[in-house]
């Protein structure tokens, strides 16, 4: 398969600059912070102004510095599940799609039942059971229980490839197993294996945020639902405290939204048939001019003085 | 039926990985937790409720593995989950069916409503396509990136208010039960139940979108038009009806995922409902009710997927086939 080289859409683009900026500041974020985040001051419950961004804390907390030393722990969090709940999607999906027989049933199966059990009560009784489980815990947790999906998309792709005549071509050329799924399936599969690495991701965070949020287990480090977690806890919103609050929450949506960008993207080369762009107006030969409804294949009807001289 | 039986087979499957996860997790967990919060009740607790208590997280240690896991299932049979830590000395499965309506009820509500209008946003968005329309896309995406407690959160301060709507509880404390209850529940669950529609609704449209674009570009499609077919029959009897199928298989699946996001939204509200309590027994170490809402929350969840395979079956006749 040949990928022309296309510039990105604009979609891709803003949501791959949120996304660089957002691991950026995943890097740096602890020297770029004003504050140590966890250090008290007298500027206690303080509305957002110049030398605190976002506001303060009951305790005086800077919360701009919070998030910014957030960031990593999320970001990390995120990749690091999504990476290895990709490599674990990818193994089971491929062998349980090659293989035939009972051997790839079984492994399809147990890809379902991972599925359907739900997940966060899942997560949540796992990560008790870990004692002060730190940002790796969390990550290996997520990663371990949110392959399915994408287990399921890659399994259901390398089923149709398995019988395609590039494979069987390589299979009657005496190619060894493992020599086909690496070099004629794999590289067939990468664009359902980036989407599904990023949907992961999106999981991830979320589950990140949300475990921190209800306070399981000690998570030590900073992250946006630890906030949210002392926000809540706080009742910052009862006492119109907003800003405690409102760019957590806001940073959470626009990381997700970046990645769904960039989804949008890693979809259009999948399935050719969501991409935009071509002309809205096509012109016939005879100077006619058809709307064309993307999509659709154009129907053009009969000429009207033609049918209005009614030849037969 | 072929279908109709592997699908049966593979929950009672799921059900058994289920009950087996739920057998050997606590077994994983470090010290005593769960003696050392037997031994402070002891004298409360009797001495039946104790020995069931042994055989849910294995602290009988002379039995062997697989004896330990016989009673297990046997205890299980009897609709025996031990008592709750929490809510001293009510047995699990007390607790649960207390809170369990009104998750069913806010889940099963929010979903169906969601999934359907979702879905049919998706129809026209996928039917639109090309238009202003796909512009409206990364704003659903947007929405749906939302965590569901925050919008929650933020429902509750600024929208609560001026709306006059009630932001806790579920029901009035102290209300008479009678006609005016239901109306009562109703108001409470108005900004619960617009959270979460609110958010999981981005999931579907742009599944459906995603599908409706496939389909309109089939043959029969073509055919369709070419036949003269009005372009609302098109779209709903061929183009909307095949772009269903993927979205309804996949309705099932999905709720694993909705059930995490609503028990923050009940915890945000303080609906009594079984995400609240599950969040109450972490912060509290109520292991057996931990335990208990993990195991009544995936049966919930499998009955609904076999739904959701009834509703496939009657969209798809393909599954009806065999006989």
């Amino acid at each position: 398969m040949k990928f022309r080289f296309r510039l990105p859409s604009v979609k891709v683009t803003v949501g791959l600059a949120v996304l660089i900026v957002f691991t950026f500041v995943a890097f740096f974020g602890a020297s770029l912070a004003p504050f140590d985040p966890s250090a008290r001051s007298n500027d206690i419950l303080q509305s957002p102004s110049a030398k605190h961004l976002f506001g303060t804390t009951h305790l005086g907390q800077d919360i701009f510095s919070q998030i910014l030393v957030g960031t990593r722990s999320v970001m990390f969090v995120g990749f690091a599940a999504g990476i290895l709940a990709t490599v674990i999607a990818v193994i089971i999906g491929v062998t349980s799609g090659y293989l035939t027989g009972f051997g790839g049933e079984a492994v399809a199966t147990l890809s379902n039942v991972f599925i359907v059990i739900p997940a966060l009560p899942l997560i949540v009784i796992v990560t008790n059971v870990i004692p002060n489980s730190g940002d790796w815990a969390i990550a290996v947790v997520i990663g371990c229980t949110s392959w399915a999906w994408g287990a399921r998309l890659l399994r259901a792709q390398t089923l149709s490839l398995r019988n395609r005549d590039f494979v069987q071509a390589a299979k009657a050329g005496g190619e060894s197993t493992w020599r086909i799924v690496a070099v004629e399936i794999l590289p067939n599969l990468t664009a359902i294996i980036a989407s599904s690495f990023i949907g992961t991701v999106m999981f991830a965070v979320m589950t990140e945020i949300a475990l921190a949020y209800v306070g399981v287990s000690g998570i030590s480090e900073w992250n946006w639902g630890e906030v949210l977690f002392w926000a809540q806890g706080q009742q910052a919103l009862a006492i119109g405290a907003w800003w405690w609050f409102v760019p957590a929450g806001l940073c959470i949506a626009l990381l997700g939204t970046a990645l769904a960008l960039v989804n949008f993207g890693i979809d259009e080369i999948v399935n050719p048939r969501l991409r935009g762009g071509s002309k809205a107006v096509i012109r016939y030969p005879d100077g006619r001019k058809a709307r064309m409804r993307l999509g659709f294949t154009p129907v053009l009807t009969p000429r009207t003085e033609e049918a209005g001289r009614g030849g037969r | 039926m072929r279908y109709f039986a592997r699908r049966l087979g593979f929950y009672a499957f799921t059900l058994w990985a289920a009950i087996t996860i739920n057998f050997f997790i606590p077994r994983l967990i470090p010290g005593n937790a769960v003696d050392s919060l037997i031994e402070q009740r002891r004298g409360e607790v009797d001495s039946k409720a104790v020995e069931s208590l042994n055989i849910l997280f294995g602290l009988d240690k002379h039995q062997s593995l697989p004896s330990q896991y016989w009673h297990y299932l046997v205890q299980l049979s009897h609709g025996d989950l031990g008592i709750s830590f929490g809510n001293f000395p009510e047995p699990v499965t007390t607790v649960l069916s207390s809170a369990l309506p009104w998750t069913l009820g806010l889940i099963g509500t929010t979903t169906i409503l969601s999934f359907l209008i979702g879905t049919l946003l998706g129809v026209f968005a996928g039917w639109k396509r090309g238009t202003w329309v796909d512009g409206l896309l990364p704003a659903t995406s947007f929405l749906s990136s939302i965590p569901y407690f925050w919008l929650g959160l933020i429902a509750v301060a600024w929208l609560a208010g001026p709306l006059g709507l009630p932001t806790s509880g579920g029901y009035t404390v102290g209300n008479i039960p009678g006609w005016n209850i239901a109306g009562d529940i109703l108001q409470h669950m108005i900004l619960p139940a617009l959270t979460i529609i609110v958010t999981s609704i981005g999931g579907w449209l742009l599944s459906m979108r995603n599908m409706m674009v496939t389909v309109t570009a089939e043959d029969y499609i073509t055919v369709a038009h070419a036949k003269g077919l009005s372009g609302a029959r098109v779209m709903t009897k061929y183009a909307a009806r095949n772009a269903l199928l993927p979205s309804v298989s996949g309705f099932g699946m999905a709720l694993g995922l909705v059930v995490g996001g609503t028990f923050l939204v009940e915890q945000v509200f303080s609906l009594p409902g079984v995400g609240l309590q599950l969040i109450n027994a972490i912060s509290g170490h109520d292991y057996p009710l931990i335990q208990g809402i993990f195991l009544v929350v995936t049966i919930a969840v499998l009955a609904a997927n076999f739904l959701a395979d009834l509703a496939y079956m009657v969209l798809d006749p393909r599954t009806r086939k065999e006989g």
